[in-house]
């Protein structure tokens, strides 16, 4: 690595502008400025999100979908506002197929109660792959508690790869919904889900995206990759936490039976009968996150502003020159090696426990993730209790990969 | 607060070479203690003379803190009866938690002073001492702690 690409971010990209735009970056953490690498947990909020929340509260709060009266109005324009930027986002059909709920974990297990249980009998099988996410695992496991299904699961590769063909494989007559992670949040694995996509629906297979770590990194066309489902989370894509997106494809979505039941789900309760609500409110029971859907629609509106193709090579840019960095520290060894990645990079260190490594780096006003990720079986599989993760978004820049990479170098020196 | 005010040199050199450390057999009570959160595991090992930890012993994985911890409070606890034992642990909670707590009585075990300053890092250093506490009440089945 030297001086003069380290000075520079991928070109075409200013990430100095981007970066003013992002209000806590200009942070100090123990004295040294803030390199946030903990983009795969939550992302940081730019300032048009903030402002769009903090109007909304000042300004315009009311319940929405209820009153006649201004400000209920109001709010129920900026809220169905927002998602109408997210049909934009990811190329829905129509805003029918936008539904809110609190995250990605919601959405999940929205599918399996909502979309599984009622249709799966005994043996029946569900496929997910050996890198998932705790929240595309226990959904599963408590449906089979429920159904008497079977959760089969797909193998990875040393390094961290799920391979199309082992999958297809695995998919027999009884398998009723492929249900997998788009981007490993433990291992930055892109998973090659159109063609998984489209092997499952020449199967009549149904199809679930886990896109949780995708979408802050990659453009999501919904159509293009044809799945019945598809889920993330706000705040790891600059928006705020407690909201975020299932994605249903209409005719699945219209034979589904509601999530829950309570308010804005319905049209017309007595005791005799409840008539529910059309799409997409017949899955949003209760008030919903209004601000929280405010800012997720800001956050779309402000990615809107940006080169995206350029803010995304930047991002592979990093992920080139963090693992090329990387690959000198002595003792280092990269968990997840595929291919093809997306944001992030998750090692252990030869006699640093990952533990003590965010503590160190975190004195250096380095803040990344250590622990298991959620993620235990592909801490098992690697051998290893806990790793520590670096990922990236796009206001990252190369000058805070070479200072992980110095930190670490401390930190490998106080336990040498 | 300097890292150096965490990470002294008692706990780096328990953590590059833990005292007590590998298995037991036998045992009076084995009890294995857990951190979901970080991962932390540790299998702690006790033969009892009477009323007194006549042996101690712990494997596991874990970071320096809980490692350099877990090998202190067997060289602390060795020797000692239940009561003692018990006293150890109340004196290190103190000093975990407690920033006006006294470190006088609790010899090299006050090297973990600095953990307080890093609440997120506190459980590391307690794992070991409620593994042992649920070994002492125990002793003579198989059981497991867990921080959460």
């Amino acid at each position: 690595m030297n001086g003069a690409a380290a000075a520079h971010a991928a070109p075409g990209f200013d990430v100095a502008a981007v970066r003013r735009r992002f209000p806590v970056l200009a942070r100090t953490i123990h004295g040294h400025p803030l390199v946030y690498l903990d983009n795969g947990a939550s992302s940081q909020r730019p300032t048009a999100v903030i402002d769009a929340v903090n109007d909304y509260e000042r300004h315009h709060h009311a319940n929405v979908h209820r009153g006649v009266h201004t400000l209920s109005q109001e709010a129920s324009a900026l809220f169905e506002a927002a998602r109408d930027s997210l049909v934009g986002f990811i190329n829905a059909r129509s805003r029918h197929e936008i539904v809110f709920v609190r995250g990605t974990t919601e959405a999940i297990n929205l599918v399996a109660q909502s979309y599984a249980r009622p249709l799966f009998e005994p043996g029946d099988e569900v496929l997910i792959t050996h890198l998932e996410h705790h929240a595309n695992i226990v959904p599963w496991q408590l449906l089979r508690e429920q159904t008497g299904i079977k959760l089969v699961i797909a193998p990875m590769d040393t390094r961290g790869e799920i391979h199309a063909g082992q999958v297809e494989a695995l998919m027999g007559p009884r398998t009723r919904l492929l249900a997998c992670a788009h981007v490993s949040n433990a291992l930055g694995t892109v998973l090659p889900v159109r063609r998984l996509i489209a092997a499952a629906r020449e199967r009549g297979i149904a199809t679930l995206i886990d896109g949780a770590q995708a979408v802050p990194h990659m453009p999501v066309d919904v159509q293009a990759l044809d799945c019945d489902f598809y889920a993330f989370s706000a705040h790891k894509m600059f928006g705020p936490t407690g909201i975020g997106v299932l994605y249903g494809r209409e005719a699945v979505l219209e034979r589904m039976p509601p999530w829950q039941g309570g308010g804005d789900m319905i049209l017309a309760v007595s005791f005799a009968k409840t008539t529910y609500n059309r799409l997409p409110y017949k899955f949003e029971a209760g008030t919903p996150n209004i601000s929280g859907a405010i800012g997720l629609g800001a956050a779309v509106n402000f990615l809107g502003t940006l080169d995206l193709d350029a803010a995304h090579a930047h991002e592979r840019a990093l992920l080139a020159r963090a693992e090329a960095v990387l690959a000198d520290v002595p003792g280092l060894r990269l968990i997840g090696t595929a291919a093809e990645k997306a944001g992030l990079v998750s090692f252990v260190v030869d006699g640093v426990h990952p533990h003590d490594l965010g503590t160190i780096l975190d004195k250096d006003g380095i803040a990344i993730r250590t622990g298991h990720h959620c993620a235990m079986p592909v801490m098992e599989f690697f051998g290893v209790p806990a790793t520590a993760r670096a990922s990236f978004a796009f206001y990252n820049t190369f000058e805070e990969i070479d200072l992980l990479a110095a930190s670490i170098e401390r930190a490998r020196k106080l336990f040498a | 607060m300097e890292l150096t005010d965490l990470y002294r040199d008692v706990i780096l050199d328990h953590n590059r070479k833990p005292r007590n450390f590998g298995p037991l057999a036998p045992a009076d009570a084995s009890v294995e203690g857990l951190n979901p959160l970080c991962g932390d595991r540790l299998t702690l090992r006790l033969r009892m003379d009477g009323d007194r930890i006549a042996e101690i012993r712990f494997e596991g994985q874990g970071c320096a803190i809980s490692t350099a911890s877990a090998s202190l409070m067997t060289e602390a606890v060795k020797g000692r009866t239940r009561a003692e034992a018990q006293a150890l642990f109340d004196g290190v909670h103190r000093l975990l938690t407690d920033d006006a707590a006294p470190s006088e009585g609790l010899g090299k075990l006050a090297a973990l002073s600095g953990v307080r300053e890093y609440p997120a890092r506190v459980k590391c250093a307690s794992l070991c001492w409620h593994t042992l506490a649920s070994a002492l009440h125990c002793s003579g089945r198989a059981a497991s702690v867990s921080t959460e």
